[in-house]
Formats: structure tokens, sequence, C-alpha cells
């Protein structure tokens, strides 16, 4: 159990004017899930990409257990058997589970050249059997949800046999069942004698599944501790370097009975069956459930941004046509895609540049001439009520952490006057401390008068800000708590009532058709 | 069940563009056979097939290099450069037909590695790098040949190799269907058609995985400087010379076939097959509209409209799916 697999010591790597590791070290025995926890920025990425050779590191040593390795490139990571599944997917969305799984190993029929298929194919069901999933190897990948292509990225990494495996935020994108399956495969693996280093901004996940925890923050090396001697709120404080309020939820103050947003017998095909809710002047109604539930469909749908079979929504009473995301701004609703980087913002412009992107012709000029004056003084209006941290309304937007780009997000509704939010995973892939702000700013808006829709994959999330929690599985609403009720229990249970045994008792529940 | 898995793979696949490039040739095949009884001729679908020979080679490579989400501007004067310097091996040098015409391949060949090893690794964009190989290959060129066409009177041999026939069917456009064939083995079957594909699909990724992606880059651009130097030696045997003046805008037309026939010019996507029908719809179209008496000049129009319709049809497609 105590066999040492990797050391690493004095590890030094600087980037062109920051230096991102300095003297840092990590170990990982044989048989442990080690967690590596730190804010954005702490270099827990960098350390791992030292490891498993995409960054060269500067000075310091690493040892594989126990002889000094040159870890140069990936391949040769692969080969000591180190293998890492990256923050963000790294597949080729052309090719087939397969191919994508194999690539760089493919199997030959004869010649050096040749590719084999049928062998290729072949290994690859093995492998799926061997983890109990049911996919098909010759789907490519771009069919495949967020969720499964992650169970693609850890079937890739177990077919090297490898000895290490490395997590960077496996669990961002998973639903709590897929997260339970995962913590399973890792507690196998732990269980056959590999070593686990697991990075994730959950903390409360490392309870579950880690035997050590180390802490790193700006760059350096903290400490390493054994996780059932700590609490979470010690790793916390270790991480930030300061005591912040973390896990004290403040219950949102009640919304008005103003109905604001009335949505009615919404449907899109198999997607979306019989959608009907309220949403209330100055209130956050959380949307649980299961990935794939339709909960961002939903979002879509009321945007307009995705055409819909039938059904009506009404704001503030009036029937409201909204077919295109144009004429939702019109209405006054704003979406904050779950992809922020993607859908949010353009990462190449500047903060003021996207704070204004919503609503431009507000600062349109004689003949269409653009009175930048007054975006700068709105955007840094924004800059400081929102507390977005950027050196000025100049910055590039790539240059802001995820917590500033969101909020850039949220600047960017405001100038466009929306007042019914819909927030799709607001926090994912934001730190511990920038999390608590946007929670901040949610509640702050909300108090404004604002309505928020905010769609949360995270539990804790949803029962930590929603006055209102609705729960959907398979395209339909399968239930509504009011928040005093709602427990992580009640809404996994409503999360997996898949359509043969719908609980009719939930309030809110639609007549569902068989 | 195999056979739905198999059905849902062949919709999911770039078939069903190939399906909408064949029947959008068939339509115009119909349409120049009822206009005119010219067009629905032996020799007239020979002479079809032979205009497309050349460009359709040239496509080949590009269809590569475009899989890659790269692009290869270069192909048409390293065509005349690859023509060029074979025939200075064969009559400058007096060196035996199939030497010249290795040394002819061959020169496509390197001119391809150089544009790979540029792109690869010293990271100058694709367009930047064959831009500039089409200017270096077109000077060199005429520098070579002293602005002068190099003939093959001595070797009566050498024009066979592209106008020799099979029951009528020129050795040129057995050449091209052979070279297809071989281009579709190498995509599809082989490590390098993989990394063709992986690359233009997420080259980072592919990176992470362990494979040498700049070693592969550079072997799609030699692969496809390989297919200009095959077509510099069927043009200069087609026209018994190598003419320096020629080849600017062959990769134009090349490029077009590739899009037509409905590879992405996002990368990750493909087809040979795609690609050999696209240029057999740029070439069916030239023909045709020359046969309805229309002006070259139009015949031009004609294509590019042709060229937009295409893709956007593809995108439409893509779009349902």
């Amino acid at each position: 159990m105590d066999k040492l697999l990797i050391s690493m010591e004095g590890i030094e790597k600087s980037f062109p004017g920051v230096k991102a590791l300095d003297q840092c070290r990590f170990e990982l025995r044989a048989g442990e899930v080690h967690a590596l926890v730190g804010e954005n920025g702490a270099g827990k990425s960098t350390m791992m990409k030292v490891l498993s050779g995409i960054y060269a590191k500067d000075a310091g040593h690493i040892y594989y257990k126990g002889q000094e390795v040159d870890i140069s490139t990936p391949r040769a990571a692969q080969d000591l058997g180190i293998s890492i599944i990256h923050q963000e997917l790294n597949l080729m969305p052309h090719l087939t589970l397969a191919q994508n799984i194999f690539i760089g190993r493919e199997p030959r029929r004869g010649m050096p050249f040749l590719l084999d298929e049928a062998t290729l194919n072949q290994q690859t069901a093995e492998l799926f059997a061997s983890m109990h999933l049911k996919l098909d190897p010759q789907t490519r990948v771009s069919n495949l949800t967020i969720a499964k292509q992650q169970m693609v990225e850890i079937a890739k990494a177990l077919s090297f046999n490898s000895e290490v495996l490395i997590m960077d935020e496996p669990t961002a994108a998973l639903t709590e069942t897929e997260i339970e399956d995962l913590f399973q495969f890792i507690r196998d693996l732990r269980a056959r004698g590999a070593g686990i280093i697991y990075i994730s901004h959950r903390l409360e996940e490392l309870q579950q599944i880690s035997d050590r925890v180390t802490v790193m923050r700006d760059g350096h090396y903290i400490d390493t501790v054994t996780t059932n001697e700590v609490t979470t709120d010690q790793i916390i404080s270790m991480m930030v370097g300061r005591t912040i309020y973390e896990a004290t939820p403040e219950l949102p103050d009640e919304p008005t009975t103003e109905v604001v947003l009335e949505v009615k017998n919404l449907n899109q095909g198999t997607a979306l069956q019989d959608i009907n809710f309220q949403l209330k002047k100055g209130e956050i109604l959380g949307f649980a459930g299961l990935m794939g539930a339709g909960r961002t469909e939903v979002a879509r749908a009321i945007f307009g941004a995705d055409p819909v079979d039938s059904g009506a929504i009404y704001i503030r009473g009036q029937k409201a046509e909204v077919h295109s995301p144009q004429q939702a701004v019109w209405h006054g609703i704003g979406y904050l895609s779950e992809d922020r980087k993607r859908y949010g913002l353009a990462l190449g412009l500047e903060v003021k540049e996207n704070v204004a992107m919503a609503a431009l012709d507000k600062f349109l000029g004689f003949l269409g001439w653009v009175n930048k004056s007054q975006i700068r003084s709105t955007a840094q209006y924004h800059i400081d009520e929102l507390g977005i941290k950027t050196p000025s309304a100049e910055q590039k937007v790539k240059n802001l952490s995820g917590g500033n780009q969101q909020k850039v997000v949220i600047g960017k509704w405001l100038t466009a006057d929306t007042d019914i939010l819909i927030f799709d995973e607001p926090t994912r892939g934001i730190d511990v401390g920038a999390k608590s702000e946007i929670y901040k700013l949610l509640n702050e808006l909300a108090k404004q008068g604002k309505s928020i829709i905010m769609i949360s994959s995270e539990l804790p999330e949803i029962l930590r800000m929603s006055h209102r929690v609705i729960v959907m599985c398979e395209g339909r609403i399968t239930g509504e708590l009011p928040i005093e009720e709602a427990t992580q229990e009640k809404i996994m249970t409503l999360a997996t009532a898949r359509k043969a045994i719908v609980n009719d008792s939930s309030p809110a529940t639609p007549a569902v058709t068989a | 069940m195999e056979f739905k898995t198999q059905l849902k793979t062949l919709f999911n696949s770039d078939a069903s563009q190939k399906i909408l490039a064949f029947a959008g040739l068939i339509v115009m095949f119909v349409v120049f056979s009822l206009a005119s009884p010219n067009f629905f001729q032996f020799s007239n679908i020979v002479g079809i097939l032979l205009a497309t020979a050349v460009n359709g080679v040239l496509a080949l490579g590009v269809t590569f290099v475009i899989i890659t989400g790269g692009i290869d501007l270069s192909v048409g004067t390293v065509m005349t450069l690859s023509a060029v310097m074979t025939g200075v091996f064969i009559t400058n040098l007096g060196l035996p037909i199939p030497v010249g015409v290795l040394g002819g391949l061959l020169t496509g060949g390197f001119a391809g590695w150089v544009n790979g090893t540029v792109i690869s690794k010293m990271r100058v964009p694709p367009f930047v790098t064959t831009l500039g190989m089409l200017y270096v290959a077109k000077g060199l060129a005429l520098v070579i040949s002293g602005l002068k066409p190099i003939y093959f009177s001595d070797n009566p041999g050498f024009t066979k190799i592209a106008m020799g026939d099979i029951a009528g069917i020129p050795y040129a456009v057995i050449i091209f269907f052979g070279a297809a064939i071989v281009a579709s083995i190498i995509l599809n079957k082989t490590i390098l058609g993989r990394y063709t594909f992986a690359l233009g699909s997420n080259e980072e990724a592919t990176r992470l995985s362990g494979v040498n992606t700049d070693k592969w880059k550079t072997a799609v651009y030699a692969l496809a400087g390989l297919y200009s130097g095959l077509a510099g030696v069927l043009i200069a045997s087609r026209l018994n010379s190598a003419q320096p003046a020629l080849g600017a805008g062959y990769e134009l037309d090349a490029i077009a076939a590739v899009v037509i026939g409905g590879t992405s010019l996002s990368g990750g996507e493909g087809t040979i097959l795609g690609t050999v029908i696209g240029a057999f719809i740029i070439s069916v179209l030239t023909n045709g509209l020359r046969i309805l008496s229309v002006p070259q000049e139009w015949q031009i129009v004609v294509t590019g409209g042709i060229l937009i319709v295409a893709v956007y049809a593809d995108m439409l497609r893509r779009r349902q799916s």
C-alpha cells in the first residue's frame, strides 16, 4: 500500500511574465486517491501537465517508482503508464469511439501502415464491456453527450493499463448518478493498486473519494493532509489563505406574487413534453435534473433559440411571440449559456465591447456612429457594480478568470435591460471564492426585482440559491418543490422519475400523456 | 442490429452528400444530353474524362490537406514545376523515361514536403506557406526552363503515358482512377488516413494522444505534392511538352472540386469519391456549356455559382441531421 509511485520535487515552471510553479512537490502512493486542490491559477493543472509530459519543467526532479525519469512528451508519460484526463475534453469529434480510444496505437494488419479496423472495434467493445459501458465503438464522438464523452476519455485512459491516472475536474460535466459510477471506477482502480490524482473544485467530493489532499496556492505547495483528519472548511482556508464564508447558505428574500413569465404547454419533439411553469418577480427558480433532462432545451426554447412544436409564453400576462433570440431580448429575456466561452462572450474582444454587445443600438448615435465614451462609462459602471476584477474596461475578456468572465456576461445582459435572466450552470468551472461572489450577485439581482431561472447540476447550489425548485426528467417536469421541502433525496427521486413511475402527487406535475 | 448500425454509420458519414452530388452530376448529364445531340457521344465523354484527369489528380491530393483543416494553394504551379523537371530529366539530360517520370513525381513530393515542414515546424499558416510555394514553384519553373517550353519530341514513348489507350479510354483517365483508388485506400485503410482525419478533427487532442502530429502533417502535404507531381507528368505527356507558363489557376479548380465533393473546409470530414464526383461536375459543366455555345466567360460564372449552391446544399443537409 505504501509503495511510492510518483515523487515530484522542487518543480519550477515559468511562463512569460508568470511564475506558475515555484518549488512545488507532490507524491503519490500505489493504491491511493490523492486529491490536488487550489483555486484557479494555483498551479494544479500546470503541475499535472508537467507530470504528463505536456509542459517541460524548468527545474526539479520527477521520480517514478524510485527512478528519476525524464518526461518530455505525452508519449513518454503514456509509456511509463501515466495517463491524464484533461479538463477540456480531448477527443476527435469526427472519429468513432474506437478510433479515438486507440489513436496513436492502432492495431495493424500485416503491413505496418494498414489499419485493422475489426480488431480495433473488437478491443474497444471488450474495454467497454469491462467498464459496464453500453456504447457502440463505431459511433462518432460528436453524437455523444458531454457525459458520455467523458466516459470515453476515461475508457481511453484505462486502456493504457495505467498505474497512474490523473483526472482534472472529471465531474464538472457529470450528473450525480454518473459521478457515483465514476467514483466506483476510481475505487476499483485503487483496489487494483493504481494511484489516482484527482483535481476538483467540488470539495464535498474529496471526503467521499480521496485518501489524502495536497493543497496548492499561487504556484506554491502549501501542505499535504490525510482527508479524514481535516474538515472542508480547513481545506478551504488553506486554499485561499484566509477564511471565507462558504457553507453558510443565506436564504434569499421571498419573491413577490407577481408572475413575470408563464410557460404553457411547451412541446418540442421528444426533447420537451408539456412544459408548464410560472416565474415570479424577484424569484430564483432552480431547475434541477440529470444531464439530458431537457433543462437547457427549455431555456433555449424560451429564449427563441430553438423552434418549438407548440406552446405559448406569456410575459407579464401578455402572450409573447418569441421566435428568435432577438425577440427574446426585446421582451427582456437574457440567456447565460453553460458554455460561456462559446456562446456568451467574444473572448478576443475587450470587456467594454462585450458588455455593450447585446445592446449596441443603445450606443448608436448619428448615422450609426458608435458612442465609445458612453460604452466605456456603462462598462465601468458594471465593473464597479458587479465587482469585476479587471485592470480596465479595455482588458481582453480571455485574460479574465472564469468567475469574472461570468460577471461580464451578466453585465452584458444588464446593459440590455433584461429582467428575466436564465442562468445555465452559472458556476461551472468557477473556483470556490468566485462562486460565492456569483451567488451573492444572483441574490442581489433577485432583490432588485430581476427574475431568475437557474439551471444547475449541483444540488447544493440548487438548494442554497432557489426559492422554488423544478425538477425535470426526460423532457418532462416531474415535480416542483418549495425550498422548505426540497432535499437532495427528494430532488434525485424526481430527477429519476422515468415515465412509468411518475409520481402524480407532486403539486405542479402536469397531466402526463401516456 | 448489425445492419441497422451500419445503416446509421452510412447516414452519419458523408454518403448522403455524395448521393446529392452524384444526383447533381446525373441531372447535368441528362440536361446536356437533351439539350444537344453532340453531348452524349463517345468522343465527347472521353474528352470529359480526359479533361477531368489532371484536375482530378490534383484534387485528390488537396482532399487530404483540406481534411486536416489546411489548404494547399501551390498544387497548380508545383504541377508545372514537376512537368518542367520531367522535361529536364528526359529531354535535356537524356535520362530514360521511367527515371524522368520518377524525377517529376519526386519534385512534387519534395515541394510538398517543404510546405509541410514549414507549416508544422515553423508554424507558418498553411495559406501563407502554400501561397509562397505557389510563387516559388512558378518562378522556378520559368527559371529552369529558360521561359521556353520543353518538348518531348525525341521520346515518342512519353506521350503514350497519358494518351495511349485501352478500348479508346486514354491512359490518363485510367491513371486518374487508379490514383483515386490508391487515395481512397490511404484515406480509409491506413494510419496516414486516420491521422489525416484526426488532425482535422482536433489537432491538439491528437498531439496529446502521443501522435507525432508534425510528422504526419508533413506527410499529408508531401502526399499532396506527390499527386501534383503525378499531375505534372500527365499534363506534360498529354501536351507532349512541359509548358512553364501553365498551371496558375489549377489550384482553384482543384479546391473547388474538393469542396463540391462535400469535404469540409473546417476539416475532419471528406471523401475521395466525393472529390472525384466534384471534379467531374466541374468538367461536365464546362464541356456541356461549351457544346451549348455558352461563351467561356459565362462558363466561369456558372462554375462559381454551382460551387456556392453545392456548399449551401451540403450545409442544409448538415443542419437537418
